[in-house]
């Protein structure tokens, strides 16, 4: 059993966020590719971060709103396809996101020019929102794995989300703040890599929560 | 009177607590709510709710109603569906009777508190009142496509606010304000959304003859023409030739709503040869509401304009299969085939009742699915959080904000 202190805490934070509308709309290929090149970040992360959060359970939801729209909106279900698999997990920055979007869309339009000529109906555009963060000290703060597994199970899926996706990559962290402080603080680096293994994207907030417990319990009970 | 600690059975005990520590940042605010009706519709619904919870959260919150007589009322609705892109004859006159109206509300009205939170556009011109304080208006209405001359006359007012909050993307437009997207909310605990025992639900039927031996369609709706009642009696006729069933079309009217009681009447008219058609006209009763939902085996709502539809909200809350026109808000909580039917004419809605009134199991599976997207999506708990970050916002201009 691993009854380390650690010499600094981790403390939890949670994020909630509020969807401001940026007023920017597109409703072909072209119009989307003009406006992604120029909006900011903080919409490229909304868009592309929206469902973790909005759909915690399986549901039939593409995992971009970009992806979601080519297809029902344009009826590019390829260009969907490429674009909902894009995989996150890859980029340690929203800058490296975006230029993978914009690649693919630029792509698939060489290959397929008819595509820049859909159209979606007028009620039917994309509208540009982008998410506003509010970043709050939760009270909780951890020294051993034990403390941090109890607090772990009873914590919001907003704090989870906030240091697993948010700090990674919208605040270019690399990593997320659990594998770093179990590394760097416990130095646990079998366990630390495990979690960092893990790719957040392709599980339910509940899912990734359980899944790091028993990832962290496993090593408790040794 | 229900308590914040009431909704951790539903919530969990860790979103009730994200929303102790946010009001914890507004201890020191005072908030004002200003609309145009104590009761009716979904804005004084959902203030009736919030509003305590706010104030049991620490933050004092009140809310004011204006005034307005029977000429000015009938200028607003006028107003209300030219937002909606409805074609209507608006003279000068009709301005004229608004600010005259507004005038009176500006000088009566006291909003010295810090935030002042106007919703819908009969209160709009309050902001003539603004001083250092912080004013939101919250526009309820699907303003997608507003008949550009009642748009410009209110823009005057919109582009003094300091922020302004839509309910679905659709509905806003390029403004030199910052734009806030903020979904209304049900309250599950509520008399119009909690569980009901199957003797309550009876005793409702009862009281308005409603028998239970054939399938129910049913529409809860204000008496409305932008609600399509007679729409809806041409979809209750359509599957009727297929599959014998029983129409309910049950609402009321509000204070704000001059048009009513003329729509009542038309659909009274239409449906005063068929027994199967039950009509309605309900005094405000929320219990009531729910029972008749609960009752139901198919929830219609075929509005051909709508802010959001609570009512389809409500219905999955409930568990109920639901077939709504795709307009205003309702795309936000239906998706098609998984937790609800969209539609877009009297013919496809027909088509999908029918759908679902052979096919009980997928009926079912759609109820369930809705009801999960309405709990995590579209309860009054998320309502509230996102009510107090807009209020923070106001204080702060970054993307992201460290407390």
């Amino acid at each position: 059993m691993n009854e380390f202190i650690a010499d600094s805490p981790f403390k939890f934070y949670t994020r909630l966020h509020l969807s401001e509308l940026t007023g920017y709309k597109a409703y072909n290929l072209k119009e989307l590719l003009k406006i992604l090149k120029k909006i900011s970040g903080s919409s490229i992360y909304y868009h592309t971060h929206r469902y973790l959060q909005q759909h915690q359970y399986l549901s039939p939801e593409p995992p971009n709103d970009f992806a979601y729209w080519v297809k029902e909106g344009l009826g590019e279900d390829k260009l969907a396809e490429k674009l909902a698999s894009i995989d996150t997990i890859q980029f340690s920055s929203i800058r490296e996101l975006r230029n993978k979007i914009i690649d693919t869309i630029k792509k698939y339009i060489i290959e397929n020019p008819l595509s820049k000529k859909r159209q979606a109906n007028s009620n039917q555009g994309f509208y540009f929102i982008k998410a506003i963060s509010f970043v709050f000290y939760t009270g909780y703060e951890v020294f051993t794995l034990q403390e941090f597994c109890n607090v772990l199970s009873k914590i919001t899926i907003d704090s989870i989300y906030y240091h697993i996706f948010e700090s990674r990559l919208r605040l270019e962290k690399g990593k997320n703040d659990f594998s770093n402080w179990i590394e760097n603080s416990l130095f646990e680096k079998q366990i630390a890599a495990e979690i960092d293994k893990i790719d957040p994207y392709t599980h339910t907030m509940e899912e990734l929560r359980n899944t790091i417990i028993k990832i962290i319990k496993k090593r408790i009970e040794k | 009177m229900i308590k914040i600690d009431d909704y951790i059975p539903v919530v969990g005990q860790a979103v009730i607590d994200d929303l102790k520590r946010i009001s914890e940042k507004l201890k020191d605010r005072k908030i004002k709510n200003i609309n145009s009706t104590p009761v009716g519709g979904g804005v004084a619904e959902i203030l009736s709710r919030l509003v305590p919870l706010l104030n049991e959260l620490g933050i004092q919150t009140c809310w004011d109603v204006i005034k307005g007589g029977e000429n000015f009322f009938e200028v607003t609705k006028k107003f209300h569906n030219a937002i909606h892109g409805k074609k209507e004859d608006i003279s000068k006159r009709d301005f004229e009777i608004f600010l005259k109206t507004s005038e009176e509300n500006i000088s009566q009205i006291r909003t010295e508190e810090d935030i002042i939170f106007i919703h819908d556009p009969q209160p709009i011109a309050l902001i003539e009142n603004k001083k250092d304080n912080k004013w939101i208006w919250r526009c309820h209405i699907d303003a997608s496509n507003p008949d550009k001359k009642v748009w410009n006359f209110l823009k005057k007012f919109i582009i003094n606010y300091d922020a302004v909050v839509f309910s679905a993307p659709a509905f806003s437009s390029p403004l030199p304000v910052r734009q806030f997207l903020i979904s209304p909310s049900i309250d599950p605990l509520s008399e119009k959304n909690r569980e009901l025992k199957k003797e309550e639900i009876e005793s409702v039927l009862k009281k308005y003859n409603i028998p239970k031996d054939k399938p129910l369609l049913t529409q809860i709706s204000r008496f409305d023409r932008l609600k399509d009642p007679i729409g809806v009696i041409e979809v209750y006729k359509r599957v009727k030739k297929n599959v014998d069933c029983r129409l309910l079309l049950a609402g009321g009217t509000a204070i704000d709503d001059p048009e009513g009681m003329e729509v009542y009447y038309e659909v009274l008219e239409k449906a005063k040869h068929d027994k199967d058609i039950i009509i309605l006209n309900m005094q405000h009763n929320d219990f009531e509401v729910n029972a008749l939902q609960r009752a139901s085996d198919v929830i219609l709502q075929k509005s051909i304009k709508e802010g959001f539809g609570l009512t389809v909200a409500e219905a999955l809350w409930k568990e109920k299969p639901v077939v709504a026109s795709n307009v205003g808000g309702i795309s936000l909580q239906i998706t098609h085939k998984y937790s609800g039917m969209l539609c877009y004419s009297i013919d496809g809605a027909a088509f999908a009742v029918k759908q679902i009134l052979n096919n009980p199991a997928y009926g079912k599976k759609l109820g369930l699915n809705g009801k999960e997207h309405i709990k995590n999506n579209f309860l009054i708990t998320r309502h509230l959080k996102e009510y107090m970050l807009l209020f923070l916002s106001l204080y702060h201009n970054k993307d992201i904000i460290y407390f």
